[in-house]
């Protein structure tokens, strides 16, 4: 996801001369080639995401499509008030694309596990906010940070993650049905769909319809689609690796409570408003912390039946 | 002065001990052009310690960015003329700060845009002394001498206060021109930073490769005596006796209100 992104804004670099690619002294080898092809305009701004970010701010305000690399908590939290202040409000066009969302850190703990990012992100006006879900997602959601004006966050997860989608994608602005189901709908953001994928079909075993449908743009988020999944089904089951509060979670607890008509009623699964303090690769922390499909299946069938 | 005096505004010491950077930079240092103030080759000034804000909006009526009858709306309930200087909607108003720290960055930032596009601008920034113990100066001192910003100038307000008192007693400075020096820029200690040709022979001053920095030793509150270094005016606005002396002492009794 992460080699495919920033090739793909390599090939974009090529015919437009006004994208920079800032980090903040991460990215070993993998912005080697970026490095090369284009030596001024990256900069390795050193390992000071505060002035990174408002650097990019000045160089995005004169004409310039600015892309800022680093680890998920390092240029969101660390540097919140210039992307507040000199990003956002400014609308400068600058693209902050992260890694490290969610547990891909696995063991190196929780300062590098991005558990909190989205809800800041989406929290901020002029913010897009996308979280891809795989490669395809990701170069998609690459054509649209660059094409449209303005701020966007951008949370991949890490390296080496499977295509789940075959063909392209019409709008990454809208949500991705990956299954169609009757009675219960998995809304996920991120790699975790994979869990998703597989707690519908272990649903199906029980005898539950499960759909599931990726969401690689959580701003602006595709209200159409909240909207038609809580009044046609009967459960919502949101699924992120992010805290339950304010994520994707939190964008369609939003959407379902403002609507007047009966409506599905609402499970949001992620971390339970707590910090990953226990060691484990990513899918042993997907566990510990209740995200893995037997966990997710357990939990919609106990809501499902109550 | 009759700003902060009719809208009970803050920050009128921070104004009076920038004002003469401000005149000596605007009148006669930033090619910029009132009629067009988004020129693509205009010179760019930031204002990184907001509060001053009101001296960047005094500035930019004198100059003709806007009428002067606008500053009576400053501070007013619904116009754009905010205490802290906001750009929105303000003509010449090259950035918003309000916090303190940011500016100077946003400067390296548009200083290394001007060198990737061969753009012959130049940036100025003023920081605050009290500013200098954020981290963020720091960082981009090392950044901008790294990136060779020969086309950026900063200018340090060092007036020795900041919002609780003497920056020796809170958060001590000690010798500023030698820091700068040691982060590798081209160091002016300008001995009177209130003093018009002391400023603009400073200014006139760059090194290739190294970018500038400008210690002004200013006074805070600087043209009232009652005014001069003393914290309180950091927060009070003057009324009564109180403004009509300071505005003949600024020798502008003529226009006081």
């Amino acid at each position: 996801m992460r080699n495919r992104f920033i090739k793909g804004l390599e090939q974009l670099a090529e015919t437009d001369s006004g994208i920079f690619l800032l980090t903040g002294d991460l990215g070993f080898s993998v912005l080697d080639a970026f490095a090369e092809r284009f030596p001024e305009r990256f900069i390795n701004a050193g390992i000071s995401e505060q002035n990174m970010m408002s650097v990019a701010a000045g160089l995005a305000l004169n004409g310039n499509t600015v892309y800022v690399y680093s680890i998920g908590n390092f240029v969101t939290l660390r540097c919140l008030e210039q992307i507040r202040n000199d990003v956002c409000y400014h609308s400068a066009n600058v693209k902050i694309v992260v890694v490290g969302g969610g547990f891909a850190y696995g063991q190196l703990g929780m300062s590098h596990h991005a558990t909190e990012d989205i809800a800041v992100m989406r929290a901020l006006p002029n913010m897009r906010v996308y979280c891809p879900a795989d490669p395809v997602e990701a170069v998609a959601v690459l054509h649209e940070v660059n094409s449209v004006e303005g701020p966007c966050y951008v949370r991949l997860a890490k390296g080496g993650e499977q295509c789940i989608h075959a063909d392209a994608i019409a709008d990454i602005n809208k949500a991705i049905q990956l299954k169609a189901g009757d009675c219960v709908n998995i809304f996920t953001t991120g790699t975790i769909v994979s869990e998703a994928r597989l707690a519908a079909k272990q649903l199906a075993d029980h005898g539950v319809s499960g759909g599931v449908y990726s969401f690689p743009a959580i701003k602006p988020i595709d209200t159409e689609l909240i909207c038609q999944c809580a009044w046609e089904s009967k459960l919502i089951v949101t699924l992120e690796e992010h805290n339950r509060l304010g994520g994707l979670g939190g964008a369609v607890a939003e959407v379902i409570s403002e609507l007047s008509a009966p409506h599905a009623r609402l499970l949001r699964l992620g971390l339970d408003d707590e910090y990953t303090s226990v060691v484990g690769s990513q899918q042993y922390l997907r566990t510990y912390y209740g995200l893995n499909a037997e966990k997710i299946t357990k939990r919609i069938l106990e809501c499902w039946e109550n | 002065m009759t700003m902060v005096h009719e809208h009970h505004a803050s920050h009128i010491a921070a104004a009076l001990s920038v004002a003469d950077m401000m005149a000596v930079l605007y009148a006669d240092i930033l090619h910029i052009d009132p009629q067009n103030p988004e020129l693509p080759e205009r010179d760019r000034f930031i204002l990184s310690k907001g509060h001053a804000g009101i001296a960047v909006y005094a500035a930019l009526a004198e100059m003709g960015f806007f009428p002067r009858s606008e500053l009576s709306k400053y501070y007013t309930d619904g116009s754009v003329y905010s205490g802290h200087v906001s750009h929105k909607e303000v003509p010449g108003v090259e950035f918003s700060t309000g916090s303190l720290g940011h500016g100077a960055s946003v400067a390296a930032g548009m200083a290394l845009a001007a060198k990737r596009a061969v753009s012959p601008y130049r940036v100025y920034v003023i920081v605050g002394d009290g500013e200098c113990d954020e981290g963020t100066i720091w960082e981009m001192a090392l950044f901008a001498r790294q990136q060779k910003l020969d086309n950026l100038t900063v200018l340090v307000d060092h007036n020795g206060m900041q919002a609780l008192g003497w920056c020796k007693d809170i958060a001590d400075l000690q010798d500023l021109p030698t820091k700068w020096r040691a982060f590798g820029w081209h160091v002016i200690d300008v001995k009177d930073g209130n003093d018009h040709s002391q400023l603009r022979m400073a200014l006139h001053e760059s090194v290739s490769g190294m970018p500038t920095c400008i210690i002004a030793n200013t006074i805070k509150g600087k043209g009232v005596s009652f005014m001069e270094n003393k914290l309180l005016w950091h927060y009070r606005d003057p009324q009564g006796e109180d403004y009509e002396r300071a505005m003949r002492e600024l020798g502008a009794a003529r226009h006081a209100k």
